[in-house]
């Protein structure tokens, strides 16, 4: 296993990655469920992710898995405001379409 | 063709498809499992590459802990229902047409810049066992990990505060 690189390539980890976060992209512009947008916002983070630890992999070096840790408890933390907050919107709301958030439009 | 060109193939078919279908998908309780698979599978990009304990962490923590959220969340708010309406066609438009440019923009810049990406040359070095991760953890990264903690207190208690209903006033 450790010449995995030399088989599969680190263009084909890059292009995985640009595709899955390009979704991710798409994800948030395209629904108005605002669950849906948190997890194209999660799609996007791990796109980030897998690309850290092929690059860990490239470099022969740990600290860019370490770096992964430290983004999954900011993505873990990030998802526990976020649906409380999504929550006490349905509470005032009763609906989570993110085009009816226009309070603050003027 | 190597067996192992042909496992990632087949992983990252699953993951893209997968990706798709959670944006695609009008119900969100369909969406929340697709990303549970599109989780599973970029575990198994981690065990392709050999770093197990990475692999087993973000199983525990998406497949697990986030998905389960994502899941209460939906039920809570009896969100699983098809009756939502599409953003305006514009906007649609204008998501397809930035999804393609970004894809096109961002593989064009890492492949023009593939001459600076050299060979790759397995030392045969141990660097991802757990042993080695717990040191650089704990030597290197000690403060941002004490930070991390911090963090997760802090969003704990805000998501109980943000959460909680609030006494009507009379």
């Amino acid at each position: 296993m450790n010449n995995i690189l030399n088989q599969i390539g680190i263009e084909n980890y890059i292009f995985l990655s640009v595709i899955l976060f390009s979704i991710g992209v798409f994800g948030v512009l395209y629904r108005r469920n605002a669950i849906i947008v948190f997890m194209s916002i999660e799609i996007m983070l791990n796109a980030v992710n897998l690309l850290f630890v092929a690059f860990s992999k490239y470099h022969q070096d740990a600290q860019g898995q370490v770096f992964v840790f430290f983004s999954m408890a900011v993505a873990a933390a990030e998802v526990a405001v976020g649906l409380a907050i999504l929550v006490s919107i349905f509470r005032n709301l009763g609906s989570i379409d993110i085009d009816n958030l226009k309070n603050l439009k003027g | 063709m190597s067996a192992l060109l042909i496992i990632f193939c087949v992983l990252a078919a699953i993951t893209l498809s997968t990706a798709f279908l959670t944006v695609f998908s009008r119900n969100p309780i369909h969406s929340a499992i697709y990303l549970v698979i599109c989780f599973f599978s970029i575990a198994g990009h981690y065990l392709l590459l050999n770093s197990q304990f990475l692999a087993i962490v973000h199983i525990i923590v998406y497949s697990g802990a986030i998905m389960i959220l994502f899941l209460f969340t939906i039920m809570l708010m009896n969100l699983n229902k098809e009756n939502e309406v599409h953003k305006p066609r514009v906007t649609r438009l204008a998501a397809v047409i930035l999804f393609c440019s970004t894809c096109l923009i961002l593989i064009a810049i890492f492949v023009n810049s593939k001459p600076i990406v050299g060979e790759y040359d397995a030392t045969g070095e141990d660097f991802q066992s757990i042993k080695k991760l717990g040191n650089v953890l704990l030597n290197e990264y000690m403060v941002p990990f004490e930070y991390a903690s911090i963090l997760l207190l802090v969003a704990m208690i805000g998501a109980v505060l943000l959460s909680k209903r609030e006494k009507i006033e009379k």
